[in-house]
């Protein structure tokens, strides 16, 4: 799966947290117990495009989030970035090349530091990067600002983030990733904490960006309608894996995937009058620290056959960039 | 004939920077056996509302003004034995939003859920037991897990947990304050559909608490959309959503993404929602409001009753 135009390319990445242990149970040779957080994930993002990672809470996503800016490391697997595996660079090549991928935070009220100024943050990457002298630092400030529509910019350069409502401390948080002009943005639920109302600005004001910038993202959530509204294209994630991948159309159309079509079903609308969303899974996903043997999903899943329960689904192309990780399919 | 009946309730918080507008003279109806959405963003009132409904306001918040009728009973300023007594949780119950914190980590599901039923009921704990498991199974939960602690249980099982003990004292009226907010779409589908099918089992009256208008055009009958300690716009859920009139309701339809149908851009609504400290002068809405004209600024619409029901406060109808 690998892409030549592509900005990103994951290639079986992996991501195991060790679960703690007491002191004694060491002695006993008690076993090293692993959360596979993430568990060989393969993935392709094109420039100017927005890769959607859509799934539960716990499926992974965020930790597949941090991994591709090596903000963790990885347990095994390679990510290149504009074609350089960037878990062989050293420490000042890494600096060099984090100007280009930044990340922005699920929560605008907790990514941000209290005692610093609007300017302080957004400010702060250009002096980490030296990018410019301190004289254009404040225009480049500005400019940052009126891209993300913090207008007039002067008005808010000295106030804290206490004195900003959520929409505007996401548009900061926004702003403080351009001015370093990235060509790739991890965006973590970007909108969750915000109220519906203010979302659908930080949604179009990104959506803007994209054409304006020609930037790529990697758009994590949790909400199928708001995936569908960004993405291009999609990968679907359950418990470490990626059980489904294509383009978001057709994932919300046409899903192959028990899990798919239970989710995009599962899905409230917004319209007294059309069908009502349908309960196709009951219970609720395991932990991933012994996650079900086989296909992950076999246990909530109703069309599980024997060979389920036995043998890993492998994610295999059933059409032209669809991807799909089920027995049924082959 | 309405159960619940709110009429201009007033609910302000003190606080040492002024007083906090919360609620500020909202006028509702729910009837018997029926379903309402009350909908609006976060600070605009609406958990305010619910917690003044059952008396459970925090020590700073008051009832300025106004009244609730239950069931032909005025409430609002009811003896707190009486309203303990014959009210909460035996006529009235709600659910809060986060199982997770409403429920006591070091207490055991059962004792908390008997706690209840004998603190009401005034029942042997024998009793309480029993009916405390038949709660648990009327909600699809497994009566044994009355011996398990909340951190045994999973998101969705601890919401089930919630709605289980608020229903076992038998109340014909449910208070559910965003109860699937953190909780995931699978999950959420699964208790709203519990919810739903409860209502219609049980007969319940219910006030569905929710900054999601698309759970609200699932399970309710009605829909009240609130802005900024107000009712804009009340009506039956489907001319909400195809005939809203108040610029507020429109913005929000607007703003809300669709999974089905044809892929719509979204608008937003500029600005922010008020601080409640020191609201708009006239109507709330007319900073954030594309339509606004002068009378906006000057003075505060009243809430206007059409024929079909359709309540709505805007100047420009």
């Amino acid at each position: 799966m690998v892409e030549d135009d592509a900005v990103l390319n994951v290639s079986g990445l992996k991501k195991y947290f060790a679960v703690r242990k007491s002191y004694l149970s060491s002695f006993f040779g008690v076993k090293d117990l692993f959360i596979k957080a993430v568990d060989d994930v393969s993935f392709y993002i094109k420039r100017g495009e927005v890769f959607g990672l859509v799934g539960e809470s716990g499926c992974g996503k965020t930790t597949t989030g941090k991994t591709v800016l090596r903000l963790i490391e990885p347990t095994s697997g390679e990510t290149y970035f504009e074609g350089k595996n960037i878990y062989k660079l050293n420490k000042s090549e890494m600096r060099q090349l984090r100007r280009k991928m930044q990340m922005i935070y699920q929560d605008p009220y907790d990514s941000m530091n209290p005692r610093m100024t609007v300017f302080n943050i957004i400010s702060e990457p250009i002096y980490i990067h030296k990018l410019v002298k301190n004289q254009v630092v404040l225009e480049l400030v500005l400019q940052s600002m009126k891209n993300v529509d913090l207008v007039p910019p002067e008005e808010f350069l000295n106030r804290y983030p206490h004195e900003l409502s959520g929409g505007q401390r996401q548009r900061v948080a926004i702003a403080r990733t351009l001015v370093l002009n990235p060509s790739f943005i991890v965006a973590d639920e970007p909108v969750s904490m915000l109220d519906v109302s203010i979302r659908a600005g930080i949604l179009n004001l990104m959506k803007d960006l994209i054409e304006n910038f020609g930037m790529s993202y990697l758009f994590i959530t949790h909400d199928l309608a708001i995936a569908r509204y960004m993405c291009n294209r999609a990968a679907i994630m359950y418990l470490g894996k990626i059980v489904e991948m294509g383009s978001m159309e057709r994932l919300v159309k046409n899903p192959f995937h028990p899990y798919t079509s239970a989710l995009m079903a599962a899905v409230p609308v917004p319209d007294p009058t059309e069908e009502k969303s349908k309960v196709v899974v009951s219970g609720e996903a395991p932990t991933p620290i012994n996650p079900p043997p086989g296909c992950r999903f076999h246990p909530r899943c109703k069309q599980a056959m024997t060979m389920c329960k036995e043998r890993e689904a492998v994610l295999l192309e059933i059409e032209k960039n669809h991807y799909v990780a089920c027995h049924q399919f082959k | 004939m309405s159960l619940l009946e709110i009429n201009k309730l007033k609910t302000y918080y003190s606080t040492y920077r002024g007083y906090i507008k919360a609620v500020d003279g909202v006028s509702l109806k729910i009837r018997s056996g029926e379903a309402l959405g009350l909908v609006g963003e976060s600070g605009c009132g609406k958990s305010t509302l619910a917690l003044a409904i059952m008396h459970l306001l925090p020590s700073n918040a008051r009832i300025i003004e106004g009244s609730i009728f239950f069931d032909g009973q005025d409430i609002s300023n009811i003896d707190e034995d009486l309203l303990r007594k014959e009210y909460r949780w035996k006529k009235m119950a709600i659910v809060f939003q986060e199982a997770m914190n409403a429920l006591n980590p070091v207490f055991k599901i059962g004792d908390q859920i008997t706690e209840g039923i004998i603190t009401h009921e005034h029942m042997p704990l024998k009793e309480a037991i029993d009916r405390a498991r038949s709660a648990l199974s009327i909600v699809g939960l497994d009566p044994e897990l009355l011996v398990k602690y909340p951190h045994e249980l999973s998101g969705g099982m601890r919401q089930r947990v919630m709605i289980a003990m608020a229903l076992s004292c038998n109340p014909n009226f449910l208070i559910a304050d965003e109860p699937t907010t953190a909780l995931d779409v699978l999950i959420q589908a699964q208790i709203m559909k519990l919810l739903k099918n409860l209502q219609k089992k049980l007969d319940l009256s219910m006030m569905l608490i929710t900054h999601d208008l698309s759970i609200v055009a699932e399970t309710c009958d009605k829909c009240a959309i609130m802005y900024a300690g107000k009712l804009v716009e009340y009506s039956d859920i489907v001319t909400i959503f195809k005939k809203p009139l108040h610029p507020y309701t429109k913005g929000l339809i607007q703003a809300f993404p669709n999974l089905r149908g044809d892929l719509k851009k979204l608008i937003s609504i500029k600005g922010s929602p008020p601080n409640l400290l020191d609201p708009p002068s006239g109507c709330v809405f007319h900073p954030r409001c594309s339509l606004a004209k002068n009378i906006c600024k000057e003075r505060a619409p009243i809430l206007v009753e059409s024929a079909s029901g359709h309540t709505v406060a805007c100047h420009l109808l």
